[in-house]
This record gives C-alpha cells, structure tokens and sequence, in this order.
C-alpha cells in the first residue's frame, strides 16, 4: 500500500501506469474487501486489507502481494469485476492500495459507477485483448499510457484502442465524475421535480 | 431502446436533467441508509459544507452489524457500537428519521421499508447496498448505489446515472409443490448467467409471478443483482395494493384513494417495446441448491454437479475454481451432502412467510445433532409476528436457535460466521468464497424450506419428500 495516498481531483485526461493483472471471471467485491474491513466509519485503512483472504491463500504469490507489482497503478482483469455487493469499500480499497484505472473484458454496474464515482476510469477491451496484456504481464513488466481524450492505451510493444462509456469518458476529462456540484447546479429543476412528483403530495404521513 | 415499460416511465418521470456527459440526473423518491455504507457519506457533506437537501425522503435503520444473541448496549463489539453511535449522531443531527433497536420497527432494510409502507409504486428508490433491487417488487425502480452516491442522495436528493435497458423475463405456468421463489430466481440466474443483466433492468413477469405473494416477489426482485441487474422489478397489481394498505407509512384516507388511482395507472403497457424478452417455463423449475461459488451455480436438487465438459468456455474458468474451494467433484451429486451449520434470514428469505415455511417442515422435527441451526427474523416485526403465531416456539422446539433480526451470516459482520471449511445450507443471497465470515467457508443457498430439511437430516435434501 501507497502511504502517501492522494485521492484525485478535477480533470484526469491521462493515467501512465505499470500494469497488475488479476486472472479470474466473476471476482466479486467481498473478495476484493471482505465485509469484516467494513466495520469502519471512513476508508483511509482499507488499503492495506485489499484482497486480504485471497492474498493469505496464496501466500505471498498473489498478484497484489509481489514484489514486481507494487509499484503498479493500471489494473487488468477479466470479465464481470466488481460483482456482487455495493459496497464503495472495494474501489476504495483498490486506489488506496495505489491502482488509479482498471481495464477488464467487463465490469458488474454498481461496481463500475462506484469507480466513476471515485475517479477511477474503468476501460473494457475484448478478451484476446485482455489475454495479450495479461500473458506480456507474466514476463515482463508493462507499462501503459492511457490517454483519455483519444481512448488509446500505449506502450513499447502494445497498443489498444479501449473502450469507455463516453459518459464516463467526458465526465474525467471535464472533472465532472465528482458528480455533487454538477447536480447542485440544477437545485431549481430538483426543487421542480419534487414539487411535481404525484407521490410527494398524497404521502402526507410518510413520515 | 425500451419504450413504454414501467421502467420507462419511472425513469422519464423522475429525470430532472440530461448531464453534459449524456448521463441523466434522477431524483431519489426514497433514500434508504444504513449504518454501513452511509457514515463516509456524511463525512463528505461535512467536508464539502453540505447540508441534507430532503431529510424527509431519507429513512434509516441499523442491520449489518446488529448482533443477533445479545443486542444490549453498548455492543461487545467495540467497531459495531462505534457504527451504530455514528449513525445515531448522524440522524439526531440531519434530523433522519431512525428506526433503531427496540423502535419495533428496526430490521433489514430492504425488510423493514416495505412492511412500513414506505416502498410504493412508481418511486425510485436507492440505498446502499446491492439488494436495494428488492423493493422493485412494488412496481418500483430501485436499484443498490455506493458511498458516494449515498453522498449525492443526501445532498442534491438525485444521482447521476446512465438509462438502463430493459429485460422482460417471462415466467409461464405455475411453480409446483415443494418449489418456491427462491428456486425460481436461482434457475433464471443460473439459465441467464450472473452477468447476463449487466446494463439491463429485469422486468419479472408472467402468470408464475402473477401467482406469487408480494413477500415471494421480494425475494425474485431481491437477487437480481446477482444475475447482474441491478434493477429487477414487477408491474404492480392488487396484491401490490393491499399489501401496502394500513401500513404505518401509507396514505391514508382521501390520500389512499389518489395513491391508488395513480398506482394502478403504472404499469407497462401492453404493446411495451423491450431490449429483450426472455421466456421460461416456472413448472419445470425444481427445488434448487448452490453447488459452486456465484449464484449462477446451481443444479436442481437431483442433478449432478455438472462436469467441465458440459459448461461452456466462458464458465469454465469459474467452475475450476469452484470445485476445488467447495472441494467438490465434478459429477457428485449434491443431494446428501453433509451439512454443518443452517442458516434462515436475510433479506431475501427473512420475512414472515419464510419462516412460516420452514416452520411447517420443522413441526414435530429434530435438528440432526451434526448440525448447528439458527433463525434469523428479518425485523422486529417479523420477529413479533413470528411469536404471536408460535412459530418461534417450532423453531426452538426442533432445536433452531431462535434470535434478534439483523442480517447475521449472510454477510457475517457480527459474530455469526462459518468456522473454517464449514459448510452451510443458507437461504441468503451470495454463496462467494468467504462470504459467511470464514476465508473457507462454503455456502449452499436454497429456499428457507430446504435450509429446514436439511436442519433435520443433517444433509442436503429434497424438501419435497417432507410436505407430502
């Protein structure tokens, strides 16, 4: 784990990055946290505690665990990441262990949204795609530069066209992925839609 | 693109804007928080000098970390209390309406909203936590969110949000004797795939889910997320209507009327445009078990474990993975596995039917000496009803430990947990390599019918053979 955490801020055009890779379909977020970390009121030690069974399994072997790996910040993994519980507390714990983008064949929703939330680019590209990374990454290290405003991931030997929501993609490249302010823009056409909601008015005792 | 279904009009009428990034902005009817995912959100309004824009749409209630044998406080463990007294703190200060231990109104979330009659048809509806698809059994359109949109709800009282598609899955016939909701939802999941609703919302429909009693249609709605839709809901009907009726939250009177007529006009119509239909035939689902570790990993209770050669490519990889963790062989069956702990609650089979039940299979019956058994109430309703029904007294009597609601060892944030390989026979949601609290533990999910039957035989069994 990074102990100089920074979170990140405004506009994120550009991640340049070793990358990890993470073999495995469907890895769920109780995995990724397990739901003892949980028992916490904020997540600044949750880096530490990333993937903490599967690492204790593997004994010193897994990828988050070697020694080549840990100054790694793009995180590479196969389909449907992230599935499973909502809990904020997975990509949480990703960044604060020190990754800042993932590429994957899929994401599971909450999982993904959480990542924009938090300022984590989430890229899919097809699984010949992944396997190539993943295969160069079990010999050698492989260090990418993402550039957003273009979806291209570079490198010495690799090139990718990623793909990302364009949604997501111009909310990072506006700093808009930090969604609050950009909704309280609108407090007028919120304050509209509550006085219009059919149910507000025949709910007088909803509380 | 979906036309015309619920999911259409709920979105179209709760949207306030269309973002700069294509993204909608939709107002949150109804905000559910928790002692878990909301107390990192309250920090940030703190920081960012923020106030709650609605804390009348916010509602609050203490689950994951309750302990379910002594719930005096404080509570032994010293994380669980500092949990709950930040939630209170957080409450009492945005004036968040709580219903705590010993209100008579505390429990599960996704338990506790809809029998107070606060989840109703054509809200949106977020909370944090996955299961929040469960209320979409109202005709709502709820849908799990994290600790930063819990943040946004508070705040602004709407998330930023891509449209979802729609996935109408049509369930023709009846469920049969011995078969409940439960075994329904794993065979969609296990026929679609855990990641087959990725991007979609899940219309439930047909005459098997015509059939079912609202608290059945919760536990359909509740394991969407775990076919990949984070949204899963039914079309509201007169079972909907009369569930909600003198519910302490509810409109009442004159009010009741205007709920009504507005309800009934909420439906997706006939000619409805879907992204996708999916149809499937309910008579033929039989009582399903769990074998491996996602909940698209199920057989019916007289199949085989199936073998790597019958997956396809795609679930080959996961398969491997489960039968080593589950040290299971390809080929086994799963009936007549040994069981060591039994587990009944949570959100997706907590509720009062769920115990009626198992109730009913464990009448006059022992929990096999092998076995450690415990029921968990979804709330302190249930757990009330439970008593005046004498269910409680079944349950002890058969040698089920009978405790305080929370969500216990589905998610195994209190003491409640699997002690090393154990093997559970569980009637919660996530049957994920360590999801009951030990980094072994193996999960079978079932209906809670099966969670009983396999109390009394000390092994997987066939809960058909019990109710004839």
């Amino acid at each position: 784990m990074k102990s100089n955490f920074i979170p990140p801020i405004g506009k994120i055009s550009n991640v340049n990055g070793q990358c990890i890779s993470l073999i495995g379909n469907d890895i769920d977020t109780d995995r990724i946290i397990p739901a003892r970390f949980l028992k916490c009121v904020n997540f600044d030690s949750l880096g530490e505690s990333v993937f903490e069974d599967d690492r204790r399994t593997f004994k010193g072997k897994h990828p988050f665990d070697l020694e080549e790996n840990k100054n790694a910040s793009i995180l590479v993994v196969n389909s449907n990441f992230g599935c499973g519980s909502s809990r904020e507390h997975a990509p949480q714990a990703l960044m604060r262990w020190g990754i800042k983008a993932i590429i994957g064949e899929s994401f599971a929703d909450i999982f993904y949204s959480n990542c924009i939330a938090i300022g984590i680019p989430c890229f899919t590209l097809p699984k010949k795609s992944i396997d190539e990374i993943q295969n160069y990454c079990d010999n050698q290290s492989l260090l990418l530069e993402i550039d957003l405003k273009n979806s291209l991931a570079k490198s010495k030997d690799l090139n990718f066209n990623l793909e990302i929501k364009e949604s997501s993609r111009k909310m990072f490249l506006s700093g808009e992925w930090d969604a609050t302010s950009t909704l309280l823009d609108n407090k007028n056409l919120i304050d509209n839609k509550f006085n219009q909601l059919p149910y507000i008015k025949f709910n007088t005792n909803f509380l | 693109m979906s036309q015309n279904t619920l999911f259409d009009k709920v979105w179209d009428l709760h949207k306030v804007s269309s973002l700069p990034g294509g993204s909608d902005q939709i107002f949150i009817g109804l905000h559910l928080i928790h002692e878990v995912t909301s107390p990192q959100a309250f920090g940030a309004l703190k920081d960012k000098d923020l106030k709650v824009k609605f804390p009348d749409r916010t509602v609050a209630t203490v689950d994951h970390i309750v302990p379910t044998d002594n719930q005096s406080r404080p509570f032994k463990d010293n994380l669980a209390e500092q949990m709950i007294e930040t939630l209170e703190k957080n409450c009492l200060e945005h004036k968040i309406r709580f219903f705590n231990i010993g209100s008579g109104n505390q429990g599960i979330v996704h338990v506790v909203a809809p029998e107070l009659g606060l989840t109703q048809p054509g809200m949106t509806i977020a909370c944090g936590d996955s299961h929040t698809s469960t209320h979409g059994a109202f005709g709502s359109i709820a849908f799990g969110i994290g600790t930063s949109q819990v943040r946004d709800v508070l705040a602004t009282q709407t998330i930023a949000m891509n449209k979802l598609k729609v996935r109408q899955i049509w369930c023709e016939n009846k469920l049969t004797k011995g078969v409940y909701a439960k075994d329904l939802v794993l065979h969609i999941i296990n026929e679609l795939g855990v990641k087959a609703g990725v991007g979609f919302a899940y219309e439930f429909a047909g005459p098997a889910i015509d059939e079912l009693s609202m608290e059945e249609r919760m536990t359909i709605c509740n394991m969407s997320i775990e076919g990949g839709a984070r949204c899963g809901y039914i079309n509201p009907d007169e079972k909907t209507f009369i569930y909600i009726k003198n519910k302490l939250c509810s409109p009442k009177n004159e009010n009741w009327d205007k709920a009504l007529t507005w309800w009934k006009s909420l439906k997706s119509d006939e000619n409805s445009i879907y992204d996708d239909v999916v149809k499937l035939d309910a008579s033929k689902v039989e009582p399903t078990v769990t074998w491996g570790i996602t909940p698209g990993q199920s057989i019916s209770i007289n199949q085989q474990i199936p073998l790597l050669d019958e997956l396809s490519p795609n679930d080959k990889l996961v398969a491997k993975e489960a039968y080593e963790y589950m040290s299971f062989k390809p080929g086994q069956l799963i009936k007549d596995t040994p069981v060591d702990v039994c587990f009944i609650g949570s959100c997706t089979n907590g509720r009062i039917s769920d115990l009626r039940v198992a109730a009913q299979v464990l009448k006059d019956k022992k929990v096999s000496k092998n076995v450690k058994a415990f029921v968990v109430p979804g709330s302190e309703k249930v757990a009330t009803k439970a008593k005046q029904e004498g269910i409680d007294q079944i349950f002890k009597d058969s040698g089920f430990q009978w405790r305080e609601p929370g969500c216990s060892m589905c998610l195994a944030m209190n003491s409640d947990k699997l002690i090393g390989n154990q093997v559970s026979a569980s009637s919660s949601n996530r049957n994920f390599k360590g999801r009951q609290g030990s980094p072994s533990g193996r999960t079978l999910l079932m209906s809670p019918a099966m969670v009983a039957a396999a109390a009394i035989n000390g092994k997987v069994s066939d809960v058909r053979e019990f109710i004839n």
